[in-house]
């Protein structure tokens, strides 16, 4: 198990890369999930505001 | 079909259906990235030449495939709307930027990554590196072009015009291994002959792009539900939709 960790040596190069694979891809998920919470909010108040006289 | 892609055009229907649509892809994505996880962490052998450095192929070469796949979509879509006026072309085309920009950037930080205990260097300015930074360039400069216009149609028609523009650049980079002499390596999976690398590293490398292909349907979907909700914020179905989640 550590041999696998270890990945030969080169352990801080190869579990960067994932790690930052890791991190962009889970900020293309999370961007328009709020995203949309955000512009659902915004709409809301937005038809709130156009119902009072 | 013809009914299908009618109504596909209607951002309704395309909305509910991409809503359907996203949690399958997603299901698959993860299916296809853990198994190629594994086949390539665990299963695919030791590189004969770079160790196990190499294993960072396996999101290395998804993520610059993509950042070109993405990119002829964006353009492609971009031509699309601006020729048939299609709003959705529209929509598709600046929601692929965000992602295909990611992805020019994991490409490049990887590749840097995987330059420094190969090469020696983090970054060196051969044919490859620096047509792919140019792309990262033309991502950033579609997204903020698309920000700076305030009408989105404007926008959409400004931005599909400079990403065909950029095109011009894509078979540089895929070329220019060939082109130049570069210290990046040629093809081995992309070219007329047969793949010259071993089967074992070949099956999680494919596992993996066709993982990024969906990773990348699920984001632009999502993307462009939110796009469309922006655009059609004044249309009932829209107002319907908010009283509902507020």
């Amino acid at each position: 198990m550590s041999e696998f960790f270890h990945m030969g040596g080169y352990a801080f190069y190869v579990w960067m890369s994932y790690g930052i694979a890791l991190v962009v891809l889970l900020g293309n998920l999370l961007s328009p999930i709020l995203l949309k919470k955000r512009l659902l909010r915004e709409l809301a108040r937005r038809e709130q505001r156009s119902r009072r006289p | 079909m013809l009914k299908f892609f009618h109504r596909m055009a209607s951002p309704k229907y395309f909305y509910q259906f991409a809503g359907k649509l996203i949690p399958w892809l997603g299901v698959a994505c993860l299916g296809f990235m853990l198994a190629g996880l594994y086949d390539g962490l665990l299963v695919a052998p030791t590189d004969y030449q770079q160790g196990d450095s190499y294993r960072i192929m396996f999101v290395h070469v998804p993520a610059a495939w993509m950042s070109l796949f993405i990119y002829m979509v964006m353009a492609t879509a971009g031509a699309i709307g601006l020729i048939w006026h299609i709003k959705l072309a529209e929509v598709m085309a600046i929601s692929s930027a965000h992602v295909g920009a990611s992805f020019t950037f994991l490409a490049l930080v990887t590749g840097s990554i995987w330059g420094k205990p190969m090469w020696g260097a983090w970054w060196v300015w051969d044919a490859r590196l620096t047509s792919e930074l140019i792309l990262l360039f033309l991502y950033l400069g579609v997204i903020a072009l698309y920000n700076a216009v305030e009408d989105k149609r404007t926008a959409a028609r400004a931005t599909s015009i400079l990403a065909l523009v950029g095109v011009v650049n894509i078979p540089i980079i895929h070329y220019s291994v060939e082109w130049w002499n570069t210290l990046h390596q040629g093809p081995t999976v992309t070219k007329f002959d047969a793949p010259s690398i071993d089967l074992r590293m070949l099956i999680p490398l494919l596992l993996m792009a066709v993982a990024f292909k969906l990773f990348y349907a699920v984001v632009v979907l999502m993307r462009a539900r939110c796009e469309i909700l922006q655009r059609e914020r004044n249309s009932g179905w829209v107002k319907e939709l908010v009283r509902a989640s507020s």
